[in-house]
């Protein structure tokens, strides 16, 4: 994995100082040094080492060049230093950016630059005069796990896009590499088919303004591509389905009462070859608009009550042979991930799939949701790595869940590998992702709700096991924090103070 | 006990929700609850070109009252103008119109003068058309009707707005309606402050606690001790001018609502100290005086010349008739370590109970109030701790463990009382805890009719320890909006189910006027 090397040592010298520490999350290696350079927004330039394999030209890179020029220094004019002093200027200030391998139109991208800038960014400090300087610094840096993730519930409640690429926005300065979107579920179907256009049509709240265009998808994609974030979209089923059901007749399992269909559905119904050609064609358009290798298939929370009131799927299972639902979700689950398989995607699950024993590919990736049921969280992790899945834990960081007070500090101490395993178990932890499910959450107060709070996930996350110093993170948090508010960011505080620029109401 | 985790049971709810929305559209979405609604099913039709809000032709208030005045625009502009979708000139086809609201105070207008705790709220609407009326005793009522009216105007599936006739008589069923804010742990723009009291008026809040100071930080900007916010600001930017205060107290007003500062003494007052010398009590370990300062030091002349200019400053300044003086949480520890407080307490005879030296400085306090001619508020502490208070002192009681006791006992002694104990916004749960808010009965205790009288009315308290002006409109509304109806509808308004179809609109309604305002449950709004 290449890593980020940033030696600060530009070319100007200047008086002593010692540089606040906002830096979020903690590097793996990084030796902070008095000495400490004046920069000057007119002068300062981002540039392409002559041996880096990415040059000028690298869309990602530029891009990201011209951004963090702006979060750094604001994208209005800055007055020409005045040389009148007997301070000197010797030279421009110059970040030289190299990188071995360019993946500049991949999807698999430049994450690591992009991190880099970002731990740049935030070395720079602005005294009261209003002069920037950074102090001289090495770092070298890596993330602890590949997937750091953000899920966002656009189902429950709809986000606008703007809300999306803003989150995206934040997830950068926090180095997190995955957006999880939530897209469909019960409550709502925003996500515009274009093989089944009937699916928003019906499903949404409103058809016209609730909905995400394949446009808007797209825009999300490259938004989350320039900033080194992968999207792995998510399709519940066979439950979490309700509205799909109105788009597409003969979808879901009708429910009886007695001997008759009550009006009322179920989940997806599995006992039908018109669900599978559905499901087919459906992830066949999911395949091609979502670039990631992975999908998210879901497969949490089957209700079995509508499946066992109908005669149908009674006689179904008896055809079949099956005794017991949860071999007739395994049935479900396992004709799905044939058909995505077939399109050359990988998948992840939530960790029902893995506790109803439905047997996966090998390569399947198991997301651990639930705290006590069936086991506690950690020792299902020891299940699914032991039985050779890799895991993704999220179970302790719902952030839709509040409590009064500084509920991060809980989230900061989880420490991911704390179950008993071999080193080849641990390995086939690939990271986690912060939850923000949407029944409570939406544009009004999604910001403040997720940040800084994610924040103390991402970096568990990112950095060493051994960053587990609650006063050193609180100090650095509370920087951050500030830094998030003057990048415009709604981050909530997490202690009595203030910061020199705060929230603007609009 | 956990929240439910992922997202189980909530399902059929969100059915019932949606359900709910859709059939609730016939009755209208009116927040808090008036006294007496008939709503006919005939409809009335508004055409925004050709409607007009003026005051009526016997009213003793005229276009002179620019209170009424901006209050008419500023309805107008709710009521239209934050739809989008255009209209074309008015053509319904036949269908009645509504083509004027007539505005009509009955009595003196009280337009330039400030809200007190018994200003008149009362009024009533009879809507028909072409010309609705509302009226009211003083132009508080007006408010209070105007925002009730502007709830009954809806657009139909066409999007044209509509309007049922409709007949309302209201009033409140407490007079002290309020607001805590807590600009001392977090600073609060001005900008913040005023959205709030927008949102506090689509709610019929009526008293804004301002919470200025406490150990934090004293934005507040004293003209005669102008050291107190200089030193003991968070910054130069983090401070409320003279003006500034002027401007909050003024948009208020025209509100309809009072504000009441509080400052917090002899405790919460580490903040006050950095700018005032000799203020605060040094703490002592062992006969030895150490860096560290206590609460107020009660011993010396100067704290009460101190104050007396002071209180003489906050009296000017903020025009209501009651100053919230504090009292809580008052550490004793450090008073007792401190040898000049020791000797003292000897000195009047008060041994070592520090309860008495409590109620020495408090009733020199109250003197100061007094002969300022103005009323007191204070935390519920100093009645618990047998202070002596004067008999118009108005006690808050904030305790949450048996806070029908309590105000049983402040009652039963004779004092006016103030709920806030079931309503600390700031302690956040997952889910619908408008829902508790809501249940609280304030006046459930055993007492006589001229106790439960006692009890002047209840405050939603956001504290300000995790809340500035990132999180503060959101977390607030509409969970305070629950309070808000318990505070103003008459005690059978109590249907949670109902109220939920009510307050979902009402939300909705006020994210349209800017209110960030946080959803209740899954759902979305029409716009």
């Amino acid at each position: 994995m290449a890593g980020c090397r940033l030696w600060v040592s530009l070319l100007l010298a200047a008086a002593l100082a010692s540089s606040a520490t906002a830096v979020w999350p903690w590097p793996q290696y990084i030796q902070t040094y008095h000495r400490r350079y004046t920069l000057y927004p007119n002068n300062f330039q981002f540039r392409y080492h002559a041996a880096s394999a990415a040059q000028a030209g690298c869309v990602v890179l530029d891009e990201a060049f011209r951004r963090y020029r702006n979060l750094l220094f604001g994208s209005g004019s800055w007055p020409r230093p005045s040389f009148s002093r007997k301070q000197l200027i010797l030279g421009k200030n110059v970040l030289v950016v190299s990188v071995i391998t360019a993946e500049c139109n991949e999807f698999p991208n430049l994450e690591s630059v992009e991190n880099c800038l970002e731990t740049f960014s935030q070395l720079v400090w602005k005294s009261a005069e209003g002069t920037f300087f950074i102090n001289k610094t090495k770092i070298k840096d890596f993330p602890r796990f590949p997937h750091r993730g953000i899920l966002l519930d656009t189902s429950r409640h709809y986000l606008p896009l703007s809300s999306i690429l803003d989150t995206l926005d934040v997830m950068a300065y926090n180095k997190f590499n995955v957006f999880h979107w939530h897209l469909v579920d019960d409550s709502s179907f925003p996500y515009e088919s274009f093989t089944f256009p009937e699916l928003t049509r019906k499903g949404s709240y409103n058809p016209v303004t609730h909905i995400y265009t394949a446009q808007d998808v797209k825009e999300v994609i490259e938004y989350a591509r320039l900033r080194g974030i992968r999207v792995l979209a998510e399709f519940d089923t066979p439950g979490h389905t309700l509205s799909w059901g109105p788009g597409v007749p003969g979808l879901l399992t009708p429910c009886y009462s007695g001997s008759r269909p009550s009006g009322t559905f179920g989940p997806v119904n599995p006992s039908l070859n018109s669900t599978y050609d559905f499901m087919s064609t459906f992830f066949l358009e999911i395949s091609s608009v979502f670039p990631d290798f992975y999908l998210h298939l879901g497969g949490d929370e089957v209700d079995f009550t509508c499946w066992r009131s109908n005669p149908n799927i009674e006689a179904f299972m008896k055809k079949k042979g099956f005794s017991d639902f949860k071999q007739l979700e395994s049935f479900y689950i396992q004709t799905l991930l044939d058909i995505v398989s077939d399109y050359d995607k990988g998948y992840v699950v939530w960790q029902e799939v893995f506790d109803n024993k439905v047997k996966v590919r090998p390569d399947t990736i198991i997301q651990v949701w639930r705290e006590e049921i069936p086991v506690d969280y950690m020792k299902e992790m020891e299940e699914i790595t032991k039985a050779g899945f890799r895991a993704l834990l999220s179970a302790p960081w719902y952030l839709n869940r509040v409590t009064y007070g500084p509920d991060w500090k809980d989230m900061y101490k989880v420490e991911p590998l704390a179950f008993h395993g071999t080193s080849e178990q641990k390995g086939l932890v690939i990271g986690g992702e912060a939850c923000m499910w949407g029944e409570y959450v939406d544009s009004t107060n999604l910001v403040p709700r997720l940040w800084p709070r994610a924040g103390a996930i991402a970096e568990r996350l990112w950095s060493s096991n051994l960053t587990t110093n609650m006063d050193f993170a609180f100090k650095r948090l509370s920087h951050f924090r500030c830094e998030m508010l003057r990048r415009g960011v709604q981050a909530q505080p997490i202690s009595v103070g203030y910061c020199e620029q705060e929230f603007e109401q609009t | 006990m956990r929240p439910s985790p992922h997202r189980t049971p909530e399902l059929l709810l969100a059915l019932l929700a949606l359900a709910a929305q859709a059939s609730a559209q016939q009755t209208p979405a009116l927040w808090p609850w008036p006294r007496s609604v008939k709503v006919s099913p005939e409809l009335l039709n508004i055409a925004p070109e050709n409607f007009h809000i003026f005051h009526g032709r016997n009213s003793r208030a005229s276009p002179s009252c620019s209170l009424l005045q901006e209050a008419f625009q500023r309805y107008y502009k709710y009521i239209f103008g934050f739809y989008k979708r255009h209209h074309g000139p008015a053509n319904f086809q036949g269908g009645a119109q509504l083509e004027q609201l007539q505005v009509s105070i009955t009595l003196q207008s009280q337009c330039d003068s400030f809200p007190t705790v018994s200003s008149d709220e009362s009024y009533s609407l009879l809507v028909q058309g072409p010309v609705s009326f509302l009226k009211a005793k003083r132009v508080w009522g007006a408010l209070r009707g105007l925002e009730t009216f502007s709830q009954l105007v809806y657009q139909d599936s066409d999007g044209a707005f509509t309007i049922n006739k409709s007949s309302i008589t209201d009033s409140p069923r407490f007079a002290h309606r309020g607001i805590l804010i807590d600009t001392s742990r977090h600073y609060l723009s001005v900008k913040t402050i005023l959205k709030t009291l927008d949102a506090m008026a689509f709610n019929k809040f009526n008293v804004l606690h301002w919470h200025i100071v406490d150990d934090q930080s004293f934005p507040y900007q004293s003209t005669a001790f102008p050291e107190l916010s200089n030193k003991g600001s968070y910054s130069l930017s983090h401070v409320y001018t003279p003006r500034d205060v002027h401007k909050v107290v003024e948009y208020a007003r025209v509100r309809g609502i009072r504000v009441i500062p509080e400052f917090d003494t002899p405790g919460h007052t580490q903040s006050w100290g950095k700018g005032q010398k000799d203020l605060l009590t040094p703490c002592y370990i062992e006969k030895r005086k150490t860096e560290r300062v206590g609460p107020i030091n009660p011993t010396l002349n100067t704290t009460y010349t101190f104050f007396n200019t002071f209180f003489k400053e906050i009296s000017s300044v903020f025009p209501d008739h009651f100053i919230h003086l504090g009292g809580d949480e008052v550490d004793f520890r450090c008073w007792l370590s401190n040898p000049d407080i020791q000797n003292f307490m000897k000195k009047k005879g008060f041994g070592d109970n520090s309860m008495s030296l409590e109620s020495f400085y408090i009733k020199n306090i109250l003197d100061i109030i007094t002969s300022l001619k103005k009323g007191s508020i204070v935390w519920q502490e100093l009645f618990d701790d047998n202070v002596e208070l004067r008999p118009d002192t108005v006690v808050e009681v904030w305790k949450n463990e048996n806070y029908l006791a309590n105000l049983k006992e402040v009652t039963s002694s004779g004092f006016k009382a103030i709920l806030s104990a079931p309503w600390y916004l700031d302690i956040i749960s997952y889910g619908q805890d408008w829902k508790k808010y809501y249940r609280v009965e304030p006046l459930k205790f055993d007492g006589s009719k001229k106790q439960k009288q006692l009890v002047i009315g209840g405050e939603a308290c956001l504290w300000g320890e995790y809340v500035d002006a990132t999180n503060l409109i959101p977390r607030l509304w509409p969970r305070a909006s629950a309070v808000g109806e318990r505070l103003w509808s008459p005690e059978t308004v109590i249907d949670v189910d109902d109220a939920y179809s009510r307050l979902v609109r009402h939300r909705c309604r006020m994210v349209s006027r800017g209110i960030t305002a946080q959803p209740l449950f899954t759902g979305h709004c029409g716009h």
